[in-house]
């Protein structure tokens, strides 16, 4: 212990100061922090958690069910139009969860059938030589289209993927201050958005899956009828929103989605209330002006998420790719809808599986408590060491705690690792732990003496023997915490972080700073007998 | 008056800790079946005995204050019975006076707890003028299961680990010891959580018990490493004297270190506030427990099983510290 290289002191040294700088913004006001960052200096401070700053945490699922019922909806669409288009005549076109079967009437047609339905797989973008569905040949003249397992897990993956992308444009539209979106597992969603932001809105924007579509009515048949259970295969009957007519039919078939929308805004109808106005990209004015000009005179459906919110009669072609969606909106209402839209469509519903939200003014008081009891408990221990090893060794203690605190605090800031409310018992426990190693040290020094060793001699006993337990001390409890880094959740998860740095800090100021002041102050004192 | 302190303590100690083991043992035996059994009857749910918050059980929770004027629980209670979409419903007062309230409750399986507690919001604010919602929490079921298997798991391998550690740096009877010794604190934590209703067994809980974890571990590992070092220096002690040398040799070194976390943590019980209060309590009580335990559990268990005092690698020990230079 007694001969040791300059390297260390200097490592000593230049750590303590970056753990000075790095931690200082801490502790300077908010112009002072934007001064440093200009001239390069640290400006990062502790990234506090939601418990702490307040804030909203929302954990969100992609319904990938929904997503594979929709799936088997369109596929089962296709194969009639396909089979229809060639006139082939087929019976029990039908779905189960993992295929849609259907029978060829004729036996001369069903070879043509196969070769038709065979154009529907599509190849999976990220690898092309699988395609998501399986056309089988079945017993008697039945042709089943399975999904495959890889098509599955591509269409989830991509929906999440996408699903991601339109929450943050959704949640950028709202104006919230530094929001965090991140992809947890498989299929969820994390969003916080801290600070005072409305988590109610926040749920209604991100939750809206915002399917936008326009399909003709179904006038061949009455909502009555279709309510008795008669619906004609191709068509469905969909709530609507109007309480002159709680529900109509319309065709399956959709003319133009919410895809080919280019821009949409708040406007006013002819009656001054809100509405939207839209305009399509080319291939949907196209689409919906060849639609509107082969149907004047009938009526078509206006169609979201599942409910119809408008059904205008078509007057004359619309060709110019703009229209107007009237309905019920409030001015709230309608503008949280234009932006939704504006986002896009979520290709599958989102649902809330967790969600917490913290007020500030709750946060605030967290972290007043927090530093506070921070501060009692580094005092009371501070006393406590004084009392106990007397001014000089308890001094040097207390001296590698500060040490410690400062590395902590700037290891923290670096790293932007999340400070929760359990972090902060996690640091005051640092403080505790950092402390023993200081007490083992001089325990054993101590002993040592006590067994009849000269000062020199106990010191340098004391120190060797020490480090092997407290090495073995440390890095058990550095295997606790990163257990609780790999299992836990959020707020766990800053605790254990807290705690692992805790470890290393606390190691690094017990064993170096204590060990050149032990020598600096042997050196210059030579002491001939241990003050404890 | 001895100054420092620290000389207050004698430089040795010559307690007979071994002595009473059989009764610690039978007292450890007692207190684990006690805690297995408040922690697991009633037999129903997934916590059984333990007073589970949100994060294991699913639900929902509310903090509801009306800015300072005090919350009429009654007229709170009665504005939410009756209301068919909740069931559990609980209602509580916080801080003197009343000045906030917490609500929980739970909806039925298949609904939307999320939008379920919207409409709670604007049900309660329009009874309660000036309400403000503090806090909020939705843990869905499905959450809640995962969470709860997560912090099972997190705590089976977290024993596991210091048990193959503990095996590799010593021998597989230290291992052992340490390893019944840490299950002897955690089971006798979740016994404090079901026996005291008002600690709540959260995922904050199991960051505890994790943290006693490593504790306890740590004041182990200080046990073993001088019973080791103790084994090789006086190969013809019996192995009982050996294991009452090392508890007495580092006892100084566990009350200070014991003493300093418990007044670090007790101010933290006291002032962190309602948020923390279970935490440090489980701490502190934690650390009460590990300390015990690596006296009188892990000890103990070497004892039983004996070790092997003639191992190869026993080497001579290096009794002087002193290099001779300066």
């Amino acid at each position: 212990m007694m001969e040791f290289s300059r390297w260390k002191i200097w490592m000593v040294i230049i750590a303590t100061v970056f753990g000075i700088l790095y931690s200082l913004p801490n502790f300077l006001p908010q112009t002072m922090r934007e001064a440093m960052g200009r001239y390069y200096l640290p400006s990062q401070v502790l990234n506090l958690g939601l418990d702490l700053q307040g804030g909203s945490y929302l954990l969100l699922e992609v319904d990938t069910d929904a997503l594979a019922r929709e799936k088997t909806a369109n596929l089962t669409e296709d194969v009639r139009s396909t089979l229809r288009q060639k006139s082939i005549n087929f019976s029990g076109l039908a779905a189960t969860s993992e295929a849609v079967n259907v029978r060829i009437t004729d036996a001369a047609q069903f070879e043509t059938a196969l070769t038709e339905l065979q154009r529907l797989p599509q190849p999976l973008p990220k690898n092309p030589s699988i395609r998501d569905i399986n056309v089988v040949r079945g017993d008697n003249q039945t042709i089943s289209l399975k999904f495959t397992t890889d098509g599955r897990r591509a269409d989830a993956a991509s929906a999440v993927d996408t699903s991601i992308e339109i929450v943050r444009r959704r949640v950028d539209s709202l104006g919230t201050k530094e929001p965090t979106i991140l992809r947890q597992g498989a299929n969820r969603i994390v969003v916080q958005a801290p600070g005072e932001s409305d988590p109610e809105q926040l749920k209604r924007v991100i939750g809206q899956t915002a399917k936008l579509t326009f399909q003709m009515v179904d006038e061949t048949i009455s909502p009555a009828d279709a309510q008795a259970g008669r619906v004609p295969p191709g068509s469905e009957l969909l709530v609507s929103e109007n309480p002159g007519e709680p529900y109509l039919v319309v065709k399956k078939r959709v003319l133009v989605s919410g895809d080919n929308l280019t821009s949409a805004s708040v406007g006013t109808d002819q009656y001054n209330r809100p509405a939207i106005d839209f305009r399509f990209d080319g291939q949907g004015a196209r689409k919906f002006g060849d639609a509107t000009a082969q149907n004047i005179g009938k009526r078509f459906a206006i169609i979201l998420d599942g409910k119809i919110v408008s059904a205008p009669t078509i007057q004359s072609a619309i060709t110019g790719g703009s229209g107007q969606i009237t309905g019920t909106f409030s001015t709230q209402e309608a503008s949280e809808l234009v932006n939704v839209l504006k986002g896009g469509a979520l290709p599958a519903p989102l649902k809330v599986e967790e969600q917490k939200t913290v007020g500030a003014e709750l946060g605030a008081d967290s972290v007043a408590k927090g530093q506070f009891s921070t501060l009692i408990a580094f005092i009371s221990v501070v006393i406590f060491m004084i009392l106990a090893y007397g001014f000089l060794f308890g001094g040097i203690s207390v001296a590698a705690l500060l040490v410690n605190l400062t590395l902590l605090v700037a290891g923290m800031s670096v790293t932007q690792a999340t400070l929760t409310l359990p972090g902060i018992a996690g640091l005051i426990l640092t403080l505790a732990m950092a402390v023993d190693a200081n007490v083992l040290i001089y325990e054993r020094m101590r002993d040592e003496a006590a067994a009849g060793r000269s000062v020199i001699g106990a010191l340098d006993a004391g120190f060797s023997r020490a480090i092997e337990t407290i090495l073995d001390a440390n890095i058990t409890t550095l295997g606790a915490a990163l257990i609780m880094f790999a299992f836990g959740a959020g707020p766990v998860r800053g605790f254990a972080w807290t705690l692992s740095l805790g470890v290393i800090t606390s190691v690094f100021s017990a064993v170096f700073v204590t060990q050149i002041l032990l020598v600096w102050w042997y050196r210059t004192a030579r002491p001939k007998k241990l003050p404890i | 008056m001895a100054w420092p302190l620290i000389k207050l303590l004698p430089a040795k100690t010559n307690f007979r800790f071994v002595a009473f083991s059989k009764i610690a043992a039978i007292i450890s035996v007692v207190a684990v079946i006690g805690s297995m059994a408040l922690t697991l009857i009633p037999f129903e749910g997934p916590c059984g005995g333990l007073n589970c918050g949100v994060d294991f059980k699913g639900g929902t929770v509310l903090e509801m204050n009306l800015g300072g004027k005090s919350v009429d629980l009654g007229k709170l209670r009665g504005a939410l019975t009756g209301d068919e979409g909740l069931h559990d419903v609980q209602v509580q007062g916080v801080g003197e006076n009343n000045t906030a309230a917490m609500i929980r409750f739970e909806t039925p399986e298949g609904g939307n707890p999320a939008q379920k507690v919207e409409e709670i919001k604007t049900h309660l604010s329009g009874q309660f003028e000036g309400a403000q919602y503090t806090r909020t929490e939705v843990v869905g079921p499905k959450v809640s299961g995962e969470l709860l298997t997560g912090g099972v798991v997190a705590l089976f391998m977290a024993i596991g680990l210091m048990m193959v550690y503990i095996w590799f740096r010593f021998e597989w009877q230290f291992g052992l010891g340490a390893a019944i010794g840490l299950l002897h604190d955690v089971i006798l934590t979740f016994g404090l959580f079901a026996l005291f209703d008002d600690l709540e067994f959260t995922l904050t809980a199991v960051a505890a018990i994790l943290t006693i974890i490593g504790y306890s571990m740590n004041d182990t590992v200080v046990v073993f490493d001088r019973l080791r070092e103790n084994l090789r220096k006086y190969k013809k002690l019996p192995l009982g004297e050996v294991i009452d040398l090392s508890i007495n040799e580092t006892l100084s070194r566990t009350i200070i270190t014991g003493v300093t976390a418990i007044m670090a943590l007790l101010g933290l019980a006291i002032l962190g506030g309602e948020a923390l209060y279970s935490f440090s309590v489980a701490l502190m009580f934690g650390i009460i427990i590990g300390t015990y335990s690596s006296i009188y559990v892990a000890a103990p268990v070497i004892l039983i099983w004996g070790v092997n005092r003639n191992d190869a690698d026993a080497e001579i020990v290096d009794m002087g510290g002193f290099k001779g230079k300066r």
